[in-house]
């Protein structure tokens, strides 16, 4: 056998084994990938099973909202993501929203919700949507009372927050703590970060490396949950909405929305603040081009130059972040 | 006379001033600064260095010291000047957890 031949098959065999390694062969951290077990709670609001059922019950309950035919879960659909599958919500009275509906999977570890990230909490952002009249359209007044007058809510409540009563802080709060158990489950990309060399194709491990290479993704989707819970204009051809300037009058936060989590994307087309995108392979092309508009763009933005096979590994890499499908039990609830 | 020996000291003045303020540094790593809480006198400069791989935009809406340092990336720093007494909120545009308080002090 020549040296060239026997070189050529050393850095073939370093090559596959730089690939099956564990990820943290060339990853270097691979912990910050990986979920934490538990969400951070707050101290006012810890988790117990009474205030976990308590919020359930009103996360289907389509008695809060004015109509009683819509429920928190109408728009964050556990069998879709957690969202809705459109490009933006419909609220009261089939009323086309402005913006998409988030998923609120791994909500519990983002410090601001809701695209312009206007709600410092979950306990705060449950009672949004339910009083938004384009929304569930129920004042506050009128649920308490709804409530108040179904015995099983009314025994639920006393067991969650004892002598707190039905107010609109113990809605939020039970609302938020349900909240804090929609998790990410494990994912193939998961299992490939623990040590399953098997678990990922060969293209999405390509992808991973893009992902935090040549298609700078990392720049704001970062961590465990693909996100630095921050704020960008990645320049939507089109766009109008002002986004996070509206609460935050700060140059750069024209059009800038949050980066959401990349977890399950695969299930919560279509994507952006406004359901732009109806595919993973659109939102690609999107970012391969540095965007479209180009008013106040995220500095972070410019032209990729993917080849075709880089795209779709990109593509492989995001599929592969979508978890065990969750069984989530619609409650039986109270009367 | 009495124009020049007036110019002169007011020259000795601002040159005391001047000579009186410090430039502090803060650095932006791991989407936090290097400190929470930043005490400075009157007419001191403030310069917040990017050391994370992407941008970040510094800024405070609090009413007399507000200011826009606008997206820099790792390596760049920008600078304010703190000209009032007072207790100042900085933050990140781009990551609002991103926070910090300047103490003003008078000199």
């Amino acid at each position: 056998m020549s040296r060239k031949s026997v070189r050529m098959k050393a850095v073939a065999a370093l090559g596959v084994l730089c690939m099956t390694l564990a990820p943290a062969a060339f990853a270097g951290q691979p912990d910050k990938w990986l979920r934490p077990e538990r969400a951070p709670e707050p101290a006012d609001n810890p988790s117990t099973p009474e205030r976990v059922a308590l919020g359930k019950a009103l996360f289907f309950d389509p008695r809060l909202s004015g109509s009683d035919w819509i429920s928190c879960s109408s728009c964050h659909n556990p069998g879709m993501g957690w969202s809705d599958g459109l490009a933006t919500g419909i609220g009261d009275g089939m009323k086309r929203l402005k913006r998409a509906t988030p998923t609120i999977l791994n909500a519990a570890f983002q410090p601001q919700l809701m695209w312009d990230g206007r709600q410092p909490s979950l306990e705060a952002q449950a009672l949004g949507p339910i009083q938004a009249d384009l929304e569930m359209n129920q004042d506050l007044p009128g649920l308490i009372k709804k409530l108040s007058q179904i015995d099983g809510y009314r025994l639920m409540f006393e067991r969650a927050y004892p002598a707190e009563g039905i107010t609109g802080p113990t809605i939020g709060k039970a609302i938020a703590a349900y909240e804090r158990t929609i998790l990410s489950t494990e994912s193939p990309f998961d299992r490939w970060r623990k040590g399953d060399a098997g678990a990922v194709s060969a293209a999405a491990k390509r992808g991973f490396e893009l992902f935090g290479g040549k298609a700078n993704c990392t720049a704001c989707h970062q961590g465990f949950n693909f996100t630095d819970n921050g704020f960008h204009n990645i320049g939507i051809k089109g766009n109008t909405d002002i986004g996070r300037y509206e609460h935050r009058k700060v140059a750069v936060l024209k059009g800038a929305f949050k980066t959401p989590t990349l977890r399950d994307v695969a299930l919560t087309a279509p994507y952006m603040h406004n359901g732009a995108y109806r595919t993973l392979e659109e939102v690609v092309e999107h970012y391969d081009r540095g965007g479209d508009a180009t008013d106040n763009l995220d500095p972070e933005m410019k032209p990729l130059k993917l080849s075709a096979r880089e795209k779709a590994d990109l593509v492989a890499f995001m599929k592969s972040l979508t978890g065990e499908p969750m069984q989530v039990v619609v409650p039986q609830l109270p009367n | 006379m009495r124009k020049s020996l007036l110019a002169a000291a007011l020259s000795v003045a601002i040159s005391t001033v001047l000579a009186q303020s410090t430039e502090h540094v803060v650095s932006q790593k791991g989407k936090a600064f290097s400190t929470k809480v930043l005490t400075v006198k009157v007419g001191d400069t403030v310069s917040f260095r990017n050391d994370d791989p992407f941008f970040h935009n510094i800024f405070s809406l609090s009413s007399g010291n507000d200011f826009d340092l606008g997206s820099y990336p790792q390596g760049q720093s920008r600078k304010t000047t703190f000209n009032k007494e007072g207790t100042f909120d900085v933050e990140c545009a781009i990551h609002p957890e991103m926070k910090m308080v300047v103490k003003v002090e008078k000199k």
